[in-house]
């Protein structure tokens, strides 16, 4: 209790509410223009926020990170164009909602939706802490070092269909860690003799050329576009109401967002899928999913918001970072030595409480913003894309130059921003680069600090935690050798279509 | 026979024109990296295997190696998808904005970053197309907006130019720290 006001305290500072506006609202407007989602966001603002405190920064970062979903609901409902990469399936049922009239009810549902998926995944999150605190110092090099092992398998495994580029990717991201000077042998690694290698490539310089610069690019080699969403009529209200007749879905969703965000490499996209199956499997009327079925609507909503707080369970806890958005605040803790993982809940509980308080409130704050200010934000997303794309390029100068003022950097950023442009055109995934970074890194400390401590093979998986993660890798390859054997048996590979067709935002 | 097509057809996957280019061209880097091991990365003798300099670089090659020759071989075991060359050119275009890019961080330390930047959103607004005085004029005011933001009020650490020593003093001084 005394830890919960000190949280409280925590956020009681004029510098920390206002870094709460700013991203919580300019989360929903990020999110709500089609072609910049959190990542480009985050990535910008990462090296802004090093030097302000831990606690204005991470405010204002998770309140992008946890807002942009209720804004990038506005165009996938109104103009079939998720604002954010983890709408998208917002729009299979919120866009015929709209061409038969009832955008305003899809809107005001989706809001609703979004709301109880986010209070609920912080309840959980809240709830869960006296147990996390509890096991968290469980937690040695080896049950990390298997932790995010297993969310490596599981980041190449969640990309189904393309499990080989996925592999690739995740593989050079962890290669890519590797280079410069080894830090406890003073051995260079993959310098080629360049100086500049030495110190190693910088995540954020990647993070900002692969996120970022990448979209810039995409978006200034495209044609020109400007969305045209047409505003809507009445009170936003009414979709609270018509949510507690589907309480159950929206609790499910919100539960499946809460357990798929909590395990490094799945996330928003998985968790949504399976609410939303699990939706229409259950539904009294399955044949309007993807014909603007308000349940389906529901489940992807509260699904995808119940998410970042879930996330930030494997990212406080065990400094683990489950997807690309965590693996960037991850940055910001180091900056400033707090080093997440099982002594924050010892030494920094109040930090944690804040956080929750702060997520809270920003759900809050979007929620009563949205109420009022739906119709200008359709005005806002009609920024022409090509414009968005000169700004973001200038912006992402600011974030590269600003880390350490290399020209060099910027360089390499923009090799990076070609190479996700290509990646965003193909439709293949940048994420596994970025969590084979960091995961990589994580697992490369962690074993070495494992080693003294083993004889044989066996005693890195001697403990109980280590034992249970290693029993879930293993089940985890078992089955998806199980669903391969069973294609191959059924003469008919599952194609993969439409659930990754969102690397473009 | 049946069963190597069935094989095929499980490596076989939806892509999009230029796949192949991408994919031969990683593993064609895979395999390069990989070739420059021994070079590149150290062995201690003595030490344990996992804790050698070069376990990591060498892990993640080869796996990098292993799943680039897969992604090739499920390109190569897909339908051939017409209009590779066309994205490849598409790829090298992007290039031509790296360039934009890294010539306004070159500038900056140079010509100042509010006239640079200034400079920089209007130039690139007509290349990409606008001609309307609202949009150049959106993209100053946006340009001054960022740097205002940035520089004058969060203040970033990003550089002064060198232009701004020939200002009078009063306004060098201000022009230095605030833009």
């Amino acid at each position: 209790m005394e830890n919960m006001l000190l949280g409280l305290e925590m956020l009681a500072r004029w510098d920390v509410v206002l870094a709460l506006f700013v991203g919580s609202i300019g989360g929903v407007v990020i999110g709500a223009i089609p072609g910049v989602g959190p990542a480009v966001a985050i990535a910008i603002l990462l090296p802004a926020t090093f030097s302000l405190d831990p606690i204005v920064g991470l405010t204002m970062l998770l309140g992008i990170y946890g807002s942009s979903m209720y804004g990038g609901a506005i165009p996938a409902i109104l103009i079939n164009t998720p604002g954010t990469a983890v709408n998208a399936l917002t729009s299979y049922d919120g866009y015929p909602m709209t061409q038969a009239g009832e955008g305003h009810r899809a809107l005001s549902l989706a809001y609703s939706a979004s709301f109880w998926g986010g209070i609920f995944g912080i309840g959980c999150l809240i709830l869960l802490s006296p147990v996390l605190a509890l096991i968290a110092p469980m937690f040695g090099s080896r049950e990390i070092f298997l932790a995010a092992m297993l969310g490596i398998i599981l980041v190449i495994l969640a990309h189904r269909g393309q499990i080989f580029a996925a592999g690739l990717l995740a593989m050079f991201g962890i290669f890519l860690q590797t280079v410069g000077l080894d830090a406890v042998t003073y051995t260079q690694r993959y310098t080629f003799g360049y100086s500049f290698l030495t110190s190693g490539i910088n995540l954020i310089v990647v993070v900002l050329g692969l996120f970022a610069l990448s979209q810039a690019f995409f978006l200034l080699t495209a044609p020109d576009s400007s969305p045209d969403a047409k505003p809507v009529k009445g009170r936003m209200s009414v979709g609270l109401r018509e949510l507690m007749k589907h309480k159950r879905v929206a609790t499910v969703a919100s539960g499946f967002g809460v357990i798929l965000g909590m395990i490094p490499g799945t996330g928003e996209f998985t968790a949504q899928f399976m609410s939303y199956t699990y939706a229409q499997k259950t539904s009294k009327d399955p044949d309007k999913f993807g014909k603007g079925s308000p349940e389906g609507l529901i489940a992807s909503e509260a699904a995808n918001n119940a998410v970042p707080a879930a996330a930030m369970i494997p990212l406080l806890a065990l400094g683990i970072p489950g997807e690309a958005l965590t693996a960037m605040m991850l940055s910001v803790f180091y900056v400033h030595n707090v080093i997440p993982g099982p002594q924050l809940f010892q030494n920094n509980i109040d930090l944690v409480y804040g956080l929750y308080f702060a997520l809270i409130l920003l759900n809050v704050i979007v929620m009563v913003f949205l109420l009022f200010s739906t119709n200008l934000l359709t005005k806002i997303i009609r920024v022409p894309t090509r414009f968005l794309g000169v700004m973001i390029l200038i912006l992402s100068f600011v974030g590269v130059y600003s880390l350490r003022n290399s020209l060099t950097d910027c360089m390499i950023s923009a090799g990076f921003g070609v190479l996700g442009l290509i990646l965003k055109r193909l439709n293949l995934p940048i994420v596994p680069i970025i969590l084979g970074m960091v995961l990589g890194g994580i697992m490369e400390v962690k074993l070495r600090s494992a080693l003294p401590r083993l004889k044989t093979p066996f005693d890195m998986i001697d403990r109980p935690i280590a034992f249970i993660i290693f029993t879930l890798i293993v089940i985890v390859l078992a089955l998806h050798i199980r669903t391969l054997i069973k294609e191959v048996r059924a003469h008919q590979p599952e194609e993969d279509h439409d659930m990754h067709d969102s690397q473009t935002r | 026979m049946s069963r190597i097509k069935t094989l095929q057809s499980l490596f076989k996957r939806y892509r999009r024109p230029g796949d192949i280019v991408f994919a031969w061209a990683l593993l064609i880097l895979s395999v390069f990296l990989l070739t420059q091991i021994y070079d590149q990365t150290a062995y201690r003798s003595g030490g344990k295997l996992f804790a050698q300099p070069r376990f990591w670089p060498a892990l993640s090659l080869i796996g990098m190696t292993v799943f680039a020759a897969f992604h090739v071989l499920g390109s190569l075991w897909s339908e051939r998808i017409e209009g590779r060359w066309r994205e490849v050119l598409m790829w090298v275009a992007s290039l031509e904005y790296a360039v934009w890019f890294i010539a306004y961080a070159a500038l900056v330390p140079y010509g100042g970053y509010l006239p640079t930047t200034v400079i920089f959103a209007v130039i690139l607004a007509l290349r990409v197309g606008y001609r309307s005085t609202l949009m150049l004029g959106a993209a100053a005011i946006s340009a001054v907006c960022i740097v205002v933001l940035f520089k004058t009020i969060l203040k970033v650490n990003l550089p002064s130019g060198l232009i701004y020593e020939a200002l009078p003093d009063g306004l060098r001084q201000i022009m230095l720290t605030y833009f």
